[in-house]
């Protein structure tokens, strides 16, 4: 039996989507079966990111409703025999599954594979109520933003209201020249607000434009920073222990001037 | 001159973000109490209708605010008072 984790975030924007489809793409490649859904329906992207998009017949209403049946509707992944994505409906909108149809979704799969990825929809409505409603664990993913790390706030209190206990913390898209000036919360800020347990660090990396501009994860590049840091996050989430990635920059020659005169 | 060396160190001023900590802490504040400012103005205008009767108040300089001290929120009052009232 395998476990259901959502991949959630509150605020849009922030890579929801991008840390499902590299997580997912990375725990395939680390040789689990491993099934991404995409539950932002009306607004699908999964697909596009994973390089799948042409290769979409069924959806997930498709599957909730009985037009097909769930082995017709999963995409298999172009790089990985035991990578399956079922993707979201573009035509239909958030009404067109009930948190029950999703319970009953994820038992399914979690029968099948061992880790299902549900990647939510932004916002705490209907859409991010389906979302959870079959997971086992979730994952918030945050940027080093006043915005973001608000919302993300409100989503981990709605979490545990809905029992589901110690989420865990992804901050994304962290620039550490930015930090080091002072100019950016650092990881520390951010575990100490919102007081949850950190999975992993991202940092912001120009190789997530160009992967996804090309359907390819980045956590299969050996040289992308941010591939990096998900192929770590993957391990963690299989119960490996891995350091965190070293972000530090060379310090700044005013900085060390300042701490030599003792600013 | 001060402020001059003062910048090219980069001191003085806060760092954003320390000034992004701070708002996200107070926005937190509200939001997890859920206590939405017009409620605190609410409470502050009872507070003063009830202790005015038993004393004179300094309205101007009446603060009310929540405070979150690790785990707990408490409500704080700052209330000068001008005068006690013969009962």
């Amino acid at each position: 039996m395998g476990e259901v984790i959502v991949i959630t975030s509150g605020k849009g924007g922030v890579g929801k989507t991008t840390t499902t489809a590299n997580i997912g793409t990375g725990l395939a490649s680390l040789g689990y079966k491993v099934v991404m859904v995409d539950t932002d329906i009306g607004l699908r992207n999964l697909d596009v990111v994973m390089g799948l998009e042409n290769r979409i017949v069924y959806d997930i209403v498709d599957v909730v409703h009985g037009h097909c049946r769930l082995k017709q509707a999963l995409i298999k992944d172009k790089r990985f025999e035991d990578l399956f994505l079922l993707p979201a409906s573009q035509t239909r909108d958030k009404t067109s599954v009930t948190q029950e149809q999703m319970r009953k979704l994820c038992k399914d799969l979690k029968e099948e594979y061992d880790y299902v990825l549900i990647d939510c929809p932004a916002g705490i409505e209907g859409g991010f109520k389906n979302a959870i409603a079959g997971a086992d664990k979730a994952i918030v993913v945050t940027t080093p933003e006043v915005s973001a790390v608000r919302d993300a706030d409100r989503i981990v209190g709605l979490l545990e209201a809905n029992d589901l206990k110690n989420p865990k913390l992804i901050i994304n898209r962290i620039r550490p020249h930015m930090v080091k000036k002072g100019d950016m919360m650092d990881i520390d800020d951010m575990i100490e607000i919102l007081a949850i347990e950190l999975l992993g660090v991202v940092p912001e990396d120009e190789f997530i434009v160009v992967s996804t501009n090309k359907g390819e994860p980045a956590v299969l590049d050996k040289n992308s920073m941010a591939g990096q840091a998900y192929r770590n996050i993957s391990l963690r989430i299989t119960g490996e222990n891995v350091p965190l990635m070293q972000l530090d920059v060379n310090v700044g020659i005013m900085k060390k001037l300042r701490k030599l005169i003792g600013f | 001159m001060l402020q001059l060396l003062q910048r090219i160190l980069g001191v003085g001023s806060p760092s954003s973000k320390t000034i992004a900590k701070e708002r996200l802490r107070l926005v937190l504040l509200h939001d997890r109490t859920s206590i939405p400012p017009h409620v605190i103005e609410a409470l502050k205008g009872d507070l003063i209708k009830c202790i005015s009767k038993y004393m004179e108040i300094d309205e101007n300089n009446l603060e009310v605010s929540l405070n979150d001290s690790d785990e707990s929120v408490a409500l704080v009052a700052n209330i000068p008072i001008l005068k006690v009232r013969q009962m």
